[in-house]
Order: C-alpha cells, then structure tokens, then sequence
C-alpha cells in the first residue's frame, strides 16, 4: 500500500476483493505475510522479544489505512458535522456520513436510519434497555440472555428490570460452551420481552445459532437483540437475513478506533424508542417548554459524535473486505484447530470452550498453575495473552474455575505465534514443575 | 529470565504449593474478605486476637501464586504479634512492593521474596491482597454466631 494514498472513503488496501477471489479456484486464502506488514505494531518488541499479539478478542490492531484515515482527517478536515455552512463543515459531514452508509453496507442494513453510532457495543446495548426494554417492562416479564454472556449483555438489562419486577432469565449452556437450544425454545414465552444473545462469546469461542434464536423468538413475536461484538470481525453478518431486531457491535475490535460503536436497529423498532441521551444534534426543535426529536438515527446521536471515529472505521470495514472475510474466517477457524492441537501437546493443559461450531478463541487452564502466573510468564517472551474472567464471570462459575488463560486469533497471527506461546507455556512448566 | 526468577523464587514457589495456615478457622474473632475484582483472586483472612496479641491466624481461598504465597508468608509472619506490630509490618510492606525496583528495600526476612514484585508492577496488587485483608480484618470484629 503507497502511504498517503488511503483516505476516508478510498478503500485504503491491497487489492480489491473482486479481483481478489476472481484470481482464486477453491476456498478463499489470505496472504497472512502480506496483512501483518500492513500492521505497524507487529514489527514492534516487548521485553525484547517480537510481539506475538494474541489478545484480540480484548481490542485488535490497526492497520495502516486506519491510522491514515483518521490522521487525514485531522489533517485535512475537521469540523463539526451537520451544522456549518463552511466547506470544511460539509465535508466533516459527509465523510461522517460515508462512514454511516459503509457500515450499512457491512452489515446489509437496509437502510442507513438503521445506523446509530454508539461509544461502543455496551452503549448500543444500554441505549436498547433504556429506552426500548425498560417503557415495556411489567411485573414478571422476561428477558432471556444465555450462560455465555459478556458482563455488558447481563449488566445493562439488570438496571433495566430495577423496579420494574421484571427479571432475567438465563438459557444454559452444555460442557461444550454450546448454547442448549432446547432449552432456550422452552424458555420463550409470552412473558419474554426481548432475547438478548451472543453472536459469538468472548470467553469460550462459540458461534451460536443467531438465525436459528431469531427464527425461535419471533414466532412467539419477541424481538432479538444479537451482541456481534466477536462475530463481526471473524465472519460475515447480513442482518436482512438474519432478521435480528437489534444488533450491536464494536469498532476497536473491527480494527478500527476505540470509542466507536455501532448499533443496528429495525427503523420500526428505532422509530417508536424515545431518545437515550438528549442534547445537541438529536433535536428538531428546542423551545423552554418542549423539545422535538430528530430523524432516525439522529435521534439516538446527542452531541458532537466520534467524527474521526467513523471515518476510521469506515477504513477499517475497507480494509477487512478488501482481505475478505471469508478468507479471515477460514484462516482464523484453520489457525484455532492448529493452536488447539499444539497447546494439547504442550500437556497439563485442559480447553474451556469446545463447542462443535466454534473459532478464534483458545481458552485453556493448566494444572498446578493459576492464568495469571501464565500471562506474566508468557509475556516475558512477547506474548500477549489475556488472563482472567474476560468480563464473564458466570462463564468462569459455569465450569467451576476463577479463571482462564485466553489466547484470540485475529486475521494477521500465524502458526509461527502459536508455535512462540506454547514454547512459552513449556517455560511455564518448568518454572512451576 | 532473571526478573521472571526474581519473581518465582523458590519460597514463592514453595508457598504456593504448600501453603501454611490454609484453613478456616473455628473461633476467629476477626475476619475479612479480600476480592480483586480484576482478576477475580479471593481469600478469606481469620485471625483470633486476644489481649491485642495475633494468637493464631489462617486462610482460605483462591488465587494465582503471588497472592497464594503472600498470604501464607504474612500468616507466618504475623502469627504471635502484638496487632500493633502486624499493623506496623502491613506499612513496612507496602513500602518495599511500592519502591521503584532500582532503588534499595528494607529487610523483611522471608517476606522479601515478595520484593520481586516490584518489576511486575500488574501484579503488586497479588502481593498486596493478603495483607489489604488483614487491615480490614483487624478493624471488622466478627459477630459472635457461632457461640
């Protein structure tokens, strides 16, 4: 890539994804050597070893073209969006825009009202309990989330139920980290209010049936709100087809910029919420005795936005799909089967998360040796693994342990890394033997 | 490796397998949860104080090896103390995982096993849990349900 050449609405990458899979025959691959010189920070070292970057389901890196847009947009641009009359106003406001429009074209929304840029995936989810959930909740309804929830999807509907006597209910999962759907289909009722369910979990890897969950709830009329936040940089998300309510995800994760959010919501259900925060750019009008609402999405957007945000992550989307996500998904799935085998080999080693349907997470506790004894190991020899509850605590309660060791794959790792961490965790063996 | 030894000394080591005084303890009258909500290590600290002495002391609970560790050494250490002193070694501690690891610490006997926290600065915290706990514990008398 020729530095300088990416701006907000060029697709800053590589090739084009076209011409890209028009070169292929067979399944899609990607040039791992080639994406990871796209990546400033994996040429970097940590205690003077070459980072081995492993902690992606926490944030990912970013590309080049990311940083680029968002430098080129301070640069060149910025301004306040949908306000001045001045050139550099307009423009603010259209590559604001054009960011809007390319997350829909991400996510196959049908249109870009259904686009509300948030913070990130947990404000998308507490602008739902706000100002969807809450106004609906009555003594001894429901709200059904799973055992495999990230504390963001548990947290937010507890508020939500305060005072209302609504109460959460939790669909389990089996020894696998695999969602019991035949429990979850019994669980739907007409007490349930809305299903909130993971994508895919942060803790345990699995990918749940999210077309399935929704063909389920709305036969009982029940809304779904989908947490994409580790789905939608490991595989592609139409939410036309998957026919979910609501759908949030992150921008940090997508490798684009942190306090960049993005929440999905059918125009319908968007159009009968009343505002989550109020202020400046969500009005129509404001007099001493009433204010009126903007359009959709302005009405969910109070306040000067994350500009340089969206239009980084509108590089970041560029970037993904220029690589093209079924590549990264059939690399990442290729790349988790073969750091499952080699970490089994290392010995001592037990996998949390085995569902059959299930990708870039590798979380794994080992005998005698608490995870956090293992980061710190690990990370002397430049590995960066994540250790901990990974913010789901009642996954940690659901197989009996306080902890794991999390290794997450993103599209740049390679053999080469899982080969680094499970030398790294034979050190840990003979430190703890 | 020297700082990854530094840190995983053989007492260390040593303490986390076998650690001392890891039981409940019956007639407690002082006693503590400590939690780190970050990484999730939790210990229940017991102490049995009469006449402003530490007369017996033990642990429960889980955690990775530093914190496992440090709370067996601080059981060792404290056990016969007046409070006063235990409270005096809580500060002496803190002191020395607190320094900056260039500069020089006192001599805390076995505790300076711990000393080699300070080039880990994430896992101070570990080190320091037991003996957060011990200060809530010496100020949250227990209520008396078991007499």
């Amino acid at each position: 890539m020729t530095p300088g050449v990416a701006g907000p609405n060029r697709p800053g990458l590589l090739t084009s994804p076209d011409v890209r899979r028009a070169d292929l025959s067979g399944p899609p691959t990607l040039d791992v050597a080639r994406v990871r010189a796209d990546f400033p920070i994996l040429a970097r070292t940590v205690h003077g070893k070459p980072l081995v970057y492993l902690d992606n389901a926490a944030t990912t890196q970013k590309p080049r073209a990311v940083l680029d847009a968002m430098a080129a947009y301070y640069t060149g641009i910025n301004a306040n969006v949908h306000r001045g009359v001045h050139e550099l106003s307009a423009r603010a406001t259209d590559a604001y825009e054009a960011a809007r429009e390319r997350v829909r074209r991400y996510f196959n929304a049908a249109s870009i009202h259904e686009i509300v840029f948030t913070r990130n995936a947990t404000e998308g989810i507490n602008l739902v309990a706000h100002s969807f959930l809450k106004p609906l909740l009555r003594e001894g309804d429901e709200v059904l989330i799973s055992a495999m929830e990230h504390h963001s999807n548990i947290v937010p509907w507890q508020i939500a139920c305060e005072g209302t006597g609504g109460r959460l209910r939790v669909a389990p999962i089996d020894d696998t980290g695999a969602l019991r759907m035949d429990e979850l289909a019994g669980m739907i009722g007409s007490r349930t209010r809305l299903v909130a369910i993971t994508h895919m979990s942060n803790a345990l890897g699995t990918i749940t049936p999210a077309g399935e969950i929704v063909r389920l709830a709305h036969a009982h009329g029940v809304p779904v709100l989908l947490d994409a936040s580790q789905a939608a940089y490991h595989m592609p998300i139409n939410v036309q087809a998957l026919d979910c309510d609501f759908l949030v995800a992150t921008g940090h994760k997508l490798y684009g910029p942190t306090g960049m959010g993005v929440l999905y919501g059918k125009e319908s259900r968007l159009e009968a919420m009343p505002p989550f925060l109020g202020g400046g750019d969500m009005i129509s009008s404001v007099t001493f005795e009433k204010s009126t609402w903007n359009v959709l999405p302005y009405k969910f957007e109070a306040g000067t936005p994350h500009i340089a945000g969206a239009v980084a992550l509108h590089a970041a989307l560029d970037y993904i799909d220029g690589v093209g996500l079924e590549a990264i998904a059939a690399h990442e799935r290729a790349l988790t089967a073969y750091a499952t085998d080699v970490l089994n080999a290392v010995g001592g080693i037990r996998m949390i998360g085995t569902a059959p349907d299930k990708s870039s997470i590798v979380s794994f506790v080992m005998d005698g040796v608490h995870p956090h004894d293992i980061g710190t190991i690990v990370d002397r020899e430049g590995v960066a693994i994540r250790t901990g509850h990974h913010c789901a605590q009642p996954v940690m309660e659901r197989f009996g342990i306080p902890a794991t060791a999390r290794a997450s794959i993103a599209m740049y790792n390679t053999r080469e890394d899982i080969d680094t961490l499970a030398r790294a965790l034979h050190k840990v063996r003979e430190v703890f033997a | 490796m020297s700082e990854l030894t530094d840190l995983y000394q053989e007492v260390i080591l040593d303490h986390n397998r076998r650690p001392r005084n890891f039981r409940a303890l019956a007639d407690a009258s002082h006693s503590a949860e400590g939690y780190n909500p970050l990484c999730g290590d939790r210990l229940t600290l017991y102490l049995k104080v009469a006449d402003g002495v530490v007369e017996d002391v033990s642990f429960e609970g889980a955690g990775c090896a530093i914190s496992k560790a440090s709370a067996s050494l601080m059981t060792d250490a404290i056990k016969g103390k007046s409070v006063a002193d235990a409270q005096a070694l809580f500060d002496r501690f803190h002191r020395m995982v607190t320094t900056p690891p260039e500069q020089p610490v006192e001599d805390l006997g076995k505790l300076s096993a711990l000393a080699g926290v300070r080039e880990f600065p994430v896992r101070v915290k570990c080190a320091s849990l037991a003996w957060h706990t011990l200060k809530a514990a010496m100020v949250n008398e227990r209520r008396t349900s078991t007499e």
